[in-house]
């Protein structure tokens, strides 16, 4: 079980954490703009990254804040956490 | 009795008899005895059969490795335990114990025709055989195969014993209490840890306490291990954990301990625990798990008498009991010639040591040459004689070439074998730490840790006492720094590795030809060196799938003995090096957990949480069935006597259509909006407009996911300008908010909205039926409930039986309804009040499954049912509801997309059959025309099916491709014994127009 540092609670167990998906993937904001291969690609492309990783977590049995994670998915080892909507740290990029 | 135990020495308690019984006979032993060690004391070798051929079997080690010495525990009441190995349970008065895997004594098995049908049973035979016909798998084959597979019998009963879990923190954490550990504890305490040391013995001290000879710094090694103890157990930031196994590393310094509490007592405290699972958080980890002695693959090298040397010397050295009488030694390293020289000074007749190695020398081999020991070099066995118990060794001399000659035939009643030590790397290698082959030693050991960890003593590869201590000693100063902070190196200089402690990997030589022989790698599953042989010439290359295919390494014990040699064989039948072949995974746990100790208290009442509404006991006093949605209890139905659940749901329906019912909603989840941007939040997560939807009033809202498909949907009222009572699905609350909280934490964060769970704060009472209203007005306070004043969807906030309410009109049902939220508080007062203004009109309380039908008559769809998360809305026939002129929500632009404008979409239908008194089966497949050839082609399926009490004939909802326009067409409902004929239908049965909700 991982340790998560959420960057509002600190260092918690992973299992008051659930999993959010890819992060900085911004929703369009007219997504009628949008013709239907690049909304698939919005919808469901994800990159499957092997190395380092940017996503998103929650800590809904705490703060139930949304929060962005640097993870490696090859040691499976956290990097790095921050806010949602601070930019991606340009040290793990 | 026989001379087994010596008259002195050991650490056990000859002052404390104890009695025990094994297959029914009446044994004795000493307190501190196993019952290895004890049944070895009464000259009882053969204690098992194995896995395949049921070849009879005694102990091959006298530790927790222990492949073969698998019975079955007793305590009584229901306490059994099966696959248990003899050499780690502690005597006790009474233990109960029996041999398995065999039928119908041990020494009379009609299993063993399998060992002499061996030739026709080789390695994946299961893949090979059993295949045709293909009919006779399911009837035949599996259930013949399954009552054969397998040690043990799993206890029909119950488990009586209570088992717990705890959590922890500590600076170190120190696994195995042998040399190493125990220095590496004292290291980190006197640095002034906090340390956790756990040891999967009764005793701490590993393997000195069979360590007889030698001094350590003038001390008896006895005294080393008795000072060592005592002194941390008088320091108190030191918890000792003897009897605790460390059974799985994950991540971050996450380790696990299963610590066995009363199954050494013979009369525990029932107030205790049987066993403890400890969720240790280290900062830093050492690991101390020591090595195993590796057997040698020689023919016939699984017959009872047939044991590791080490194992030998503990039986003897702390056991005080000698395994035979006459033996003949085969080794391929120095450990061997301590075993030889503990037993030939304690009278067993040491007859020869043979040698695989051409010229050992060193100390160990001198002495026992000048105690007048024959040693044999180069000398090997080429096979053994006894059936329950070995009686003979043919030797043979290896040649100069390689080449194995012929041999003498040795008489002996006990053969002790050592291949080396195989460093236990299996935690370290579960932390995700590389193991790096050490050729010399002929084993793999750890390579830089990954985790904040240490290897330490012969688990890293040291073997001899005072170089383990000094590792151990290292690694806990090490430890102590680290966990303060200090920068330290894991990875020590590498311990002395001994080359006299190489030993052997892989089939030892032999003169016989392969063809017959059995030489046995994995002893617990039956696999011999042929069998991995085999699996090479097949064309199994990656060790991975050798080990599926011969199932080598894969019983209960994880392959502590074989996997190294399983390696050897494989790399040489493959031509390549040992670690080019690599080595397969080791997975948690280290040796088995049992499922009371990973349940702990998670079990009966306390297995899952129970969810129950303010109304349930007042359902339950009425005699209510309720069925399970989620982890809540809902009433389902409420039986009157002789009454089943077609009759109930029958009356409760009539009840409602013709007079008034009454029904708990409070698992309903509940959703508070608040805030100035509620209305617009609103409008992005729903499909529908809500900007001009005025407040007292609701509406029916749905929600889609991003992909356009349909995820909840609820009735939403409108409380004030910027707030929101929001409701979903019973199972969907959490899904739903979580969903909005996504959205408003990372995609909408301008706006300025509240969200709050409020599904435990509102009971819920729903009141449907024509008199609805007169049964609720003579409680309301301060609310108009008029039909003018309050029409169908809309909300009011006032009083009913002194409790403040939001009064909803709305109906589930299609009959004129409310719905009255009160503080679950209160909920209970409230229906019971309700529920007495309602008897002058036969009030009638219903359940799920009545609501279920009432709603599938007027074409009500449920979430989950009539939708499977490819749903739009339009498919369900709720297209107008989306809000056109909204610029965008969530899910919008996906109803756009190609696919979710085609013609041929599954839409929702109703159905009839053309007999009426036909019920369909829900989830039963809908064809246009049967008559075609199979596979005949299926356009959809029924979602929901019942018989209308108020229609007097089956009706049913259903999903078909091109459903809308396919009214008033005959579709075919096939059944095994059948085809229905239906007609596709409006979904709404009943009440078309609305004047009954709207009255």
């Amino acid at each position: 079980m991982l340790l998560i540092p959420c960057p509002h609670c600190g260092v918690r167990p992973e299992n008051e954490f659930r999993y959010g998906g890819e992060a900085h993937i911004a929703r369009p904001s007219r997504p009628d703009d949008l013709g239907d291969q690049q909304w698939a690609d919005y919808l469901y492309m994800r990159t499957n990254t092997k190395g380092v990783h940017f996503e998103r977590w929650r800590h809904i049995h705490g703060c139930a804040r949304f929060f962005n994670c640097v993870r490696d998915t090859v040691s499976d080892r956290i990097l790095e956490t921050y806010p949602i909507g601070a930019s991606a740290p340009g040290a793990a990029s | 009795m026989n001379d087994s135990r010596t008259e002195t020495g050991g650490r056990i308690d000859r002052s404390r008899p104890v009695e025990f019984t094994f297959d029914g006979e009446r044994l004795k032993g000493f307190a501190g005895d196993t019952l290895a060690s004890a049944l070895i004391a009464n000259g009882v070798h053969l204690v098992g059969r194995s896995f395949k051929y049921h070849r009879p079997r005694g102990f091959l080690s006298a530790g927790a490795e222990e492949p073969n010495a698998l019975v079955h525990v007793d305590r009584g009441g229901g306490r059994e335990t099966p696959n248990l190995r003899a050499t780690t349970i502690e005597l006790y008065e009474g233990l109960a114990t029996t041999s398995q895997n065999r039928w119908p004594s041990l020494a009379f098995d009609l299993g063993e025709a399998a060992n002499y049908l061996s030739p026709l049973i080789p390695a994946g035979f299961y893949y090979k055989s059993f295949m045709w016909p293909r009919s006779f798998w399911r009837h035949v084959y599996e259930p013949a195969i399954r009552r054969r597979a397998g040690l043990g019998v799993a206890p029909k009963s119950a488990d009586p014993d209570r088992y717990l879990h705890r959590y922890v923190h500590c600076d170190v954490l120190v696994v195995g209490g042998g040399p190493a550990g125990l220095a590496a504890a004292i290291a980190a305490s006197e640095a002034g840890a906090r340390v956790i040391l756990c040891d999967e013995q009764a005793e701490f001290g590993g393997a000195l306490l069979h360590e007889t000879r030698g001094t350590i710094a003038g001390q008896t090694v006895a005294d080393l291990v008795i000072e060592a103890v005592a002194t941390l157990a008088g320091r108190d930031r030191v918890r000792l954990l003897p009897r605790t196994t460390a059974f799985g590393y994950y991540a971050d310094n996450l380790v696990c301990l299963a610590e066995r509490i009363t199954d050494h007592l013979a009369d525990p405290d029932p107030e205790l625990p049987r066993e403890r699972i400890w969720q240790v958080r280290a900062r830093e980890v050492i690991l101390a798990t020591g090595a195993i002695e590796r057997p040698l693959v020689f023919p016939e090298n699984d017959r009872p008498g047939i044991m590791l040397a080490d194992a030998a010397r503990t039986y003897l050295n702390r056991y005080g009991v000698r395994a035979g009488k006459r033996t003949v030694i085969l080794t391929a390293g120095d450990s061997a010639y301590r075993a030889a020289l503990d037993l030939h000074e304690a009278g067993v007749e040491v007859v020869a040591i043979a040698d695989l190695r051409a010229s050992p020398d060193g100390t160990d081999v001198a002495a026992a040459r000048a105690a007048g020991i024959t040693v044999m070099p180069s000398t090997t066995i080429n096979g053994t004689l006894g059936r329950m118990r070995v009686k003979a060794v043919d030797l043979g001399m290896i040649e100069a070439d390689g080449k194995v000659g012929g041999g003498e035939r040795v008489p002996c009643d006990l053969v002790l074998m050592s291949g080396g030590f195989t460093p236990s790397v299996h935690l370290f290698s579960q932390s995700r730490g590389r193991l790096a082959f050490d050729a010399g030693l002929n084993a793999f050991v750890p390579g830089k840790p990954v985790q904040r960890q240490h290897s330490a003593g012969a688990s890293a590869g040291a073997f001899e006492t005072e170089a383990c201590l000094a590792d151990g000693y290292a690694a806990g100063e090490a430890a102590a720094r680290a966990a303060r902070g200090e920068p330290v190196s894991r990875l020590r200089a590498p311990a002395s590795r001994d080359a006299r402690h190489a030993g052997y990997a892989g089939m030892a030589p032999s003169q016989r030809s392969e063809r017959g022989v059995k030489a046995f790698v994995d002893f617990q599953h039956d696999v011999t060196a042929k069998d991995i042989k085999l699996a090479a010439r097949e064309g199994f290359r990656s060790i991975e799938h050798v080990k599926r295919y011969t199932t080598t390494g894969m019983a209960t014990d994880q392959g502590k003995t074989s996997n190294i040699n399983a390696l050897a064989i494989v790399a040489e039948a493959v031509g390549k090096p040992v670690p080019a072949v690599g080595l397969t995974s080791f997975r948690p746990p280290y040796t088995p957990v049992t499922f009371g100790a990973i349940a702990g208290a998670s079990r009966g009442d306390l297995f899952d949480p129970v969810r129950r509404t303010p109304i349930h006991d007042w359902a339950a006093e009425q005699g209510a069935a309720f069925e399970d949605v989620g982890l809540w209890k809902r009433a389902w139905y409420f039986p009157k006597a002789g009454e089943d659940i077609h009759k109930a749901v029958a009356r409760e329906c009539q009840a409602v259509r013709d007079a008034v019912g009454i029904f708990d909603a409070s698992t309903l989840g509940k959703i508070e909006i608040v805030g100035p941007d509620a209305a617009e939040f609103m409008n992005r997560l729903y499909i529908n407009a809500w900007t001009k939807l005025e407040p007292g009033r609701c509406r029916y809202g749905v929600m889609l996911t991003e992909a356009g498909f349909i995820m909840d949907d609820g009735v939403i009222g409108r409380i004030a300008p910027d707030r929101f009572h929001v409701t979903t699905t019973t199972g969907g609350a959490p899904r739903v908010l979580h969903h909005m909280e996504d959205y408003l934490q990372t995609e909408f964060p301008e706006l300025k909205v509240w969200l709050t769970s409020t599904t435990e704060q509102w009971a819920v009472i729903a009141v449907q039926g024509r008199h609805a209203r007169e049964v609720i007005a003579p409680l309301v306070e301060d609310i108009d409930i008029s039909a003018e004043a309050m029409p169908h969807m809309s909300v009011r906030s006032g009083k009913i039986a002194g409790v403040p309410t939001r009064l909803f009109r709305v109906s589930f049902s299609g009959e004129l309804g409310f719905e009255i939220n009160v503080p679950a508080s209160a909920g209970r007062a409230v229906w019971e009040k309700v529920f007495a203004s309602g008897e002058r009109f036969g009030i009638t309380p219903y359940g799920t499954e009545t609501m279920h039908v009432l709603r599938a008559e007027k074409g009500y769809i449920i979430v989950g049912q009539e939708t499977d998360g490819t749903m739009t809305p339009d498919d369900v026939g709720l297209a107008g509801m989306v809000g056109k002129a909204k610029p965008d929500f969530v899910g919008k632009r996906s109803l756009v997309r190609p696919d979710m404008l085609k013609a041929n979409r599954k839409q929702l239908v109703g159905l009839k059959a053309l007999d009426a008194s036909i019920v369909l089966e829900e989830g039963a497949q809908i064809v246009a025309d049967p008559h075609v050839p199979v596979p005949v082609p299926m356009i959809g399926h029924v979602t929901s099916s019942y018989w209308s009490p108020s229609l007097q004939h089956g009706i049913a909802l259903a999903l078909v491709a091109g459903g809308r326009a396919r009214m008033g067409q005959r579709l075919f409902v096939p059944m095994p014994t059948r085809m229905i004929e239906v007609e596709v239908v409006d979904p709404v049965f009943l009440d078309k127009e609305g004047t009954r909700l709207n009255g």
